[in-house]
């Protein structure tokens, strides 16, 4: 068996089982190659297991997924009901319910975290744009799948959530309502939304494992980056990825696990909304209407917009206030999308740009803040400051305004102003740097 | 060329029952009339019928309110419209779709006692709007008027929606 194009390239195994699978499909030279011997950066830091972290929840909301779906009904007269007969009468079907309803957040925690490692050691820089821009599209993928699995118990917050978001896009001119009509299969949120948001439900997230591969695919043509944002020189900058990263990946997802199933057991229902134990009244409205918590920052800013956007002191209006946060919420992941074009600065790692970084951690406390906002009432009174009334919603103006200006205004200007800090020659440099600074501050505070 | 044309027009037709599908179907088109007898409803008074799925407000106005609704200055409005625009033939009598044209919630200030906002109409509690007893926007940020559904007297007071 030495045709073939391939051939060359193959070690054999010893193995003669592996190895005669090896030869017809070199499927174990591959996982050798990907996830053996594959070089990476020696100095990865916890940030780095998000991605394993990531890929191990996708894998469980499909697993738990699937078997619920053995026992779900997308209709909107028993939906309810067939999830109050998982959690009480399927056999574990309240473990597997809360694995999956916490499993939602879980995946969120971990992906945010993931594309804030991202953005603070600078992995979305050339040549890895493709790389973040399939991140991206995962990130959306998952959005849209998290959505529509909120609207399947069908209750209150699943039936109202369902219809503002959906009326949304009643904000795009002319064709708004027929676009909403067609997402609906109807007049407004009923069983025709219900069955096809089960089966969008069901599919997407197939697709996301479509576009993991690419994302994995990419990283592995470009290599990872690494805290230090300096590319591998040598082969004493990096370390095979087994055992080195498979264990280092193992722990943190072991702890990861364990604050999981603490929310699972001790707390399922923490982070969700009790009305949502309400059926679906499509009469009534609740007082208060709010998404999941993993959406509450771009809720925020769709709520920020609450004015029309035009020529002052005329009635010639570009954008109703309506369209105009809609345009917003969809802006704000369009400038993590375009981010890689916003900053140019030849410097990775926030580590060696000190300006960048408090930029960005401005930028997480906003984006926090944002998600405390969206959370509350809109118009809700905060305090007096003489005669003018401050409220959440002006809280969430100036918010909106800094998250906007640090991608358009703060990224492009300190591309070109400032000065990073003193670099290493490579990653095995600043390892030992490190190291050496490390001795240094401990010898000051002995002495 | 000229494949090229043939084969985006094949693809086309191919397509479009695909996404054609998505749209309302037969049968929830035909659920798409409703008829109400509103004789029992009193001057004041206020009942919510549902139609296509959503609350409809039918609301018996006061002369007071009616009048009210005529005083407003329209060029003030945000979707200017007379009370005329919005009722047909019989001033008392106003149907709305009870949905804010926001973001789709259903407003307060049908039954007695619920919140009606500052213009007496209707308040929608997700976001602030206010409506007026002639269901036009008057504050907060909805962009349109409470719509009026297609509807006739079929008799002195039964009132067919759709």
């Amino acid at each position: 068996m030495s045709a073939g194009p391939h051939a060359s390239q193959r070690t054999p195994f010893q193995n003669p089982v592996i190895e005669w699978v090896d030869q017809r499909l070199p499927i174990f030279t591959m996982v050798n190659k990907e996830y053996g011997v594959f070089p990476t950066p020696k100095n990865f830091n916890y940030f780095w297991n998000f991605g394993a972290i990531a890929m191990f929840m996708l894998v469980t909301m499909i697993v738990t997924g699937i078997t619920l779906a053995m026992h779900y009904a997308a209709n909107t007269g028993i939906a309810f009901d067939s999830v109050e007969r998982i959690m009480r009468d399927v056999n574990y079907g309240w473990l597997i319910r809360y694995i999956h309803m916490n499993g939602a957040s879980f995946f969120f925690i971990a992906v945010y975290i993931h594309i804030f490692r991202g953005m603070y050691y600078g992995s979305y820089k050339a040549p890895r744009e493709l790389l973040w821009i399939f991140g991206v599209v995962i990130f959306l993928l998952m959005m849209a799948t998290a959505f529509m699995g909120y609207v399947l118990p069908w209750g209150q917050m699943s039936f109202w959530g369902a219809t503002v978001i959906t009326n949304l896009f009643s904000a795009i001119p002319v064709v708004g309502t027929s676009i909403v009509e067609w997402l609906w299969g109807g007049f407004s949120v009923d069983n025709p939304t219900l069955n096809r948001f089960f089966a969008l439900h069901y599919l997407l997230p197939f697709v996301i494992v479509g576009v993991v591969f690419l994302h994995i695919w990419a990283l592995h043509v470009t290599g990872s980056n690494n805290p230090s944002g300096i590319e591998p020189k040598t082969e004493k900058d990096t370390l095979p990825f087994h055992p080195y990263y498979t264990m280092k990946d193992s722990f943190g997802l072991v702890v990861f696990v364990a604050i999981y199933a603490a929310f699972v057991f001790f707390m399922p229902n923490a982070l969700g909304h009790p009305d949502n134990y309400t059926p679906a009244n499509p009469m009534v409205t609740p007082a208060h209407i709010v998404p999941e918590w993993y959406f509450l920052p771009f809720y925020a800013i769709l709520r920020a917009i609450n004015f029309d956007i035009g020529i002052p002191f005329t009635d010639i209006v570009f954008f109703e206030a309506k369209l105009g946060g809609v345009l917003a919420m969809f802006g704000s992941i369009a400038m993590v999308l375009i981010m890689p074009w916003l900053d140019k600065h030849p410097v990775r790692s926030a580590r060696y740009r000190p300006k960048f970084r408090v930029a960005l951690l401005v930028f997480v406390v906003s984006v926090l803040a944002l998600g405390k906002i969206g959370g509350m009432p809109a118009d809700a009174p905060l305090a007096h400051i003489g005669s003018f009334l401050l409220t959440t919603t002006h809280i969430a103006q100036i918010l909106t305004l800094y998250y906007f200006a640090f991608f358009l205004v703060i990224l492009p200007y300190l591309s070109k102003r400032e000065r990073p800090l003193p670099m290493p020659e490579s990653i095995n440099d600043a390892v030992l740097q490190g190291q050496k600074s490390d001795q240094k501050s401990e010898k000051c505070c002995e002495a | 060329m000229t494949a090229g044309a043939m084969g985006a027009v094949a693809a086309g037709s191919v397509v479009w029952p695909f996404i054609n599908q998505m749209n309302p179907a037969a049968d929830t088109k035909a659920l798409s009339t409703t008829e109400v007898d509103v004789a029992s409803v009193a001057e004041g008074q206020a009942i919510t019928v549902m139609w296509r799925g959503k609350p409809v407000f039918i609301r018996h106005r006061t002369p007071k309110e009616i009048a009210e609704s005529k005083e407003v200055d329209v060029s003030l409005l945000r979707d200017k419209q007379t009370d005329e625009q919005r009722f047909k033939t019989k001033p008392e009598w106003l149907v709305v779709i009870g949905v804010c044209t926001h973001l789709g919630c259903v407003p307060l200030g049908q039954k007695t006692g619920e919140m009606r906002g500052d213009y007496n109409g209707w308040f929608c509690p997700c976001h602030g709007s206010a409506y007026d007893t002639s269901g036009r926007i008057r504050k907060g940020p909805a962009p349109k008027n409470l719509e009026v559904p297609m509807y006739s007297f079929i008799s002195d007071t039964v009132i067919r929606i759709g």
